[in-house]
């Protein structure tokens, strides 16, 4: 039963420096002076958002592709006169609130299943091939369902976003509560804890960089389940606006759309990473350019 | 496992912790059965320092699991202030080889650990490990994380960590294997002084010679594995120790050989399997 799970950047120790800084150069952590990143990187964006104007104003259709400019007018009208739906942040907000609920709900649940079966062998192997079988399931197929079930209402966009951000947190806790050092554990025995005793002080702090780990993916999940679950059918929400530009043939709007769909999701990335640090501060302090994204 | 408790096999009412017979076999993954340790038969009294030799590997950490309860015996019996060992037994104390302190608690909350568990408030718990902290002499570091500390430190958390809840009965399990020398040898000392006066037994593991006799009342030297007992050697060496002034005596070094007399033997059998095993 380890399928899909994404192991903890810094599981290991004697592994972390290497392992952290390839990932602290993929996020962008270089030991370059930050000003000329920076500026590399604002250059960057500059030639591409102006090939792509100047492409659409002269060789390709922007009806298709559309551009920059019109995105951003797009998004300036969403921001002030508000969409078709109404105003563009209570678009926001149904749509974040699905999702973080989702996702809370989703880790709960993926962390307290995750957790017992990972100290439960036997109720593990009875479950595992159901478990298997559960997550062979293309889950997104399910948002259609979840809307028969639960109407058009915000239910049954939390419902996808919980089964998607459920088996991404529940593998990896499992797995976490699984890794206990044995010795921890036997330890804590000899002092005198009980059940209760061992899952709060041992297992589960063990558990938390694989939960956490985790909780990454997890939060972009719960923003998929939100989203589709609005295109099966909603009133309201980020993906109905996206949604209806695509029956407008409006291609800005389907970029406007992403582009505030991207931004949420390095926001909460963002409060993760910070949990992440809080939860965590035992820990050896990371190799130079380790920190953050 | 079997459910008798308390009748006492008699002539063993004043061990602390008294094996018979004491034999365990693990399954291992390819079904086949591999014995650890059989037929041990060992009696520790109440205040005996008793340390435990054989060669590498032979199964001297199983006899603790047993007397410590995390696992039982497939035959034979073990009993602990007369009862019979179906759990943790109250009053035991394990100091493990590998670091058994949580890297996630600082060093007070490491200490104060046992207590914890055993209801005592916080407060209260905090009180008595700054107290054990100072004993094992790391006032001062009670914020830090066991990360920040060097292995030795690592140790004294550990050993203040097992003796904040005054076990009688004490196991321990090659502690300062990972220590350099000289940091063993102090903590060897330091282990001598808190011990003195508590009353508790003591079952020490160790495969290193100097260690086990410098410490000991009786040193058991085990077979080589499945071990059981080959010896018993009674060390009267005076009372206090210290251990590195003790080994240089002529008294030790007649115990040593006499030690590693019995022992040689084993050490070549398994070396002997170790080779045919590279062959």
């Amino acid at each position: 039963m380890s399928l899909d799970v994404r192991a903890p950047v810094q599981s290991a120790p004697e592994s972390a420096p290497a392992r952290r800084s390839a990932v602290g150069f993929l996020l962008g952590r270089t030991s370059h002076a930050s000003y000329v990143v920076n500026g590399v990187r604002v250059a960057l964006v500059v030639v591409w958002l102006g090939s792509w104007e100047l492409a659409a104003r002269t060789v390709v259709d922007p009806f298709y592709y559309s551009m920059p400019s019109k995105i951003w007018d797009k998004l300036v009208i969403w921001f002030t006169d508000g969409t078709s739906q109404g105003s563009i942040w209570s678009n926001i907000a149904i749509t974040l609130e699905e999702a973080v609920l989702g996702f809370l709900i989703g880790t709960l649940a993926g962390v307290v299943l995750g957790v017992v079966l990972g100290r439960s062998r036997f109720t593990a192997e009875v479950l595992a091939p159901f478990i298997k079988g559960a997550n062979a399931i293309p889950r997104i197929v399910l948002a259609s369902l979840f809307v028969i079930w639960f109407g058009l209402g915000m239910s049954s966009k939390v419902a996808t976003a919980f089964v998607l951000v459920f088996f991404a947190v529940f593998f990896n806790a499992f797995q976490g509560a699984r890794e206990v050092d044995k010795v921890l554990v036997d330890n804590a025995r000899i002092l005198g804890a009980s059940r209760w005793d061992l899952m709060r002080t041992i297992i589960l702090p063990s558990a938390t960089s694989w939960i956490l780990a985790s909780m990454h993916v997890a939060f972009g999940f719960a923003l998929i389940g939100a989203i589709v679950g609005e295109f099966t059918g909603a009133d309201k929400g980020l993906g109905i606006l996206i949604n209806h530009s695509q029956g407008n043939f409006d291609a800005a709007g389907i970029y406007a759309g992403m582009l505030i769909t991207t931004v949420l999701a390095l926001v909460a990335e963002w409060l993760i990473t910070l949990l992440e640090k809080r939860l965590t501060s035992w820990r050896p302090p990371a190799v130079s350019q380790a920190a953050a994204i | 496992m079997t459910q008798i408790t308390s009748s006492s096999p008699p002539g063993t009412a004043t061990a602390a912790i008294c094996l018979r017979g004491a034999t365990k076999r693990f399954t291992t993954l390819d079904g086949a059965g591999f014995t650890a340790i059989r037929d041990v038969d060992l009696d520790v009294a109440a205040g005996e320092f008793v340390s435990v030799v054989g060669p590498t590997g032979c199964g001297k950490s199983t006899t603790l699991s047993l007397v410590s309860g995390l696992e039982p015996p497939s035959a034979g019996t073990v009993t602990v202030h007369g009862a019979h060992v179906t759990s943790i037994p109250d009053g035991v104390g394990y100091m493990f080889q590998a670091d058994a302190v949580l890297p996630w608690k600082n060093v007070l909350d490491n200490v104060a650990l046992g207590l914890r568990y055993r209801g005592v408030s916080k407060a209260e718990a905090h009180a008595r490990a700054r107290d054990w902290l100072g004993r094992v002499g790391l006032t001062g570091f009670e914020d830090r994380y066991p990360h920040q500390l060097s292995g030795g430190m690592r140790k004294r958390v550990a050993m203040a960590q097992t003796l904040i809840t005054e076990p009688d009965l004490l196991l321990l399990d090659e502690p300062f294997g990972a220590l350099d020398v000289q940091t063993r040898e102090l903590m060897q000392n330091e282990l001598l002084e808190l011990w003195s006066g508590t009353g508790a037994a003591v079952v020490f593991v160790t495969h290193d010679l100097t260690e086990a006799i410098s410490l000991a009342d009786r040193v058991v030297v085990m077979t080589a594995g499945p071990a059981t007992v080959k010896d018993v050697v009674t060390i009267d060496l005076p009372r206090p120790r210290d251990v590195e002034e003790i080994r240089l005596t002529p008294e030790f070094v007649e115990l040593y050989k006499r030690v590693w007399d019995s022992l040689r033997e084993e050490v070549e059998i398994t070396r002997a399997r170790g080779a045919s095993h590279v062959a």
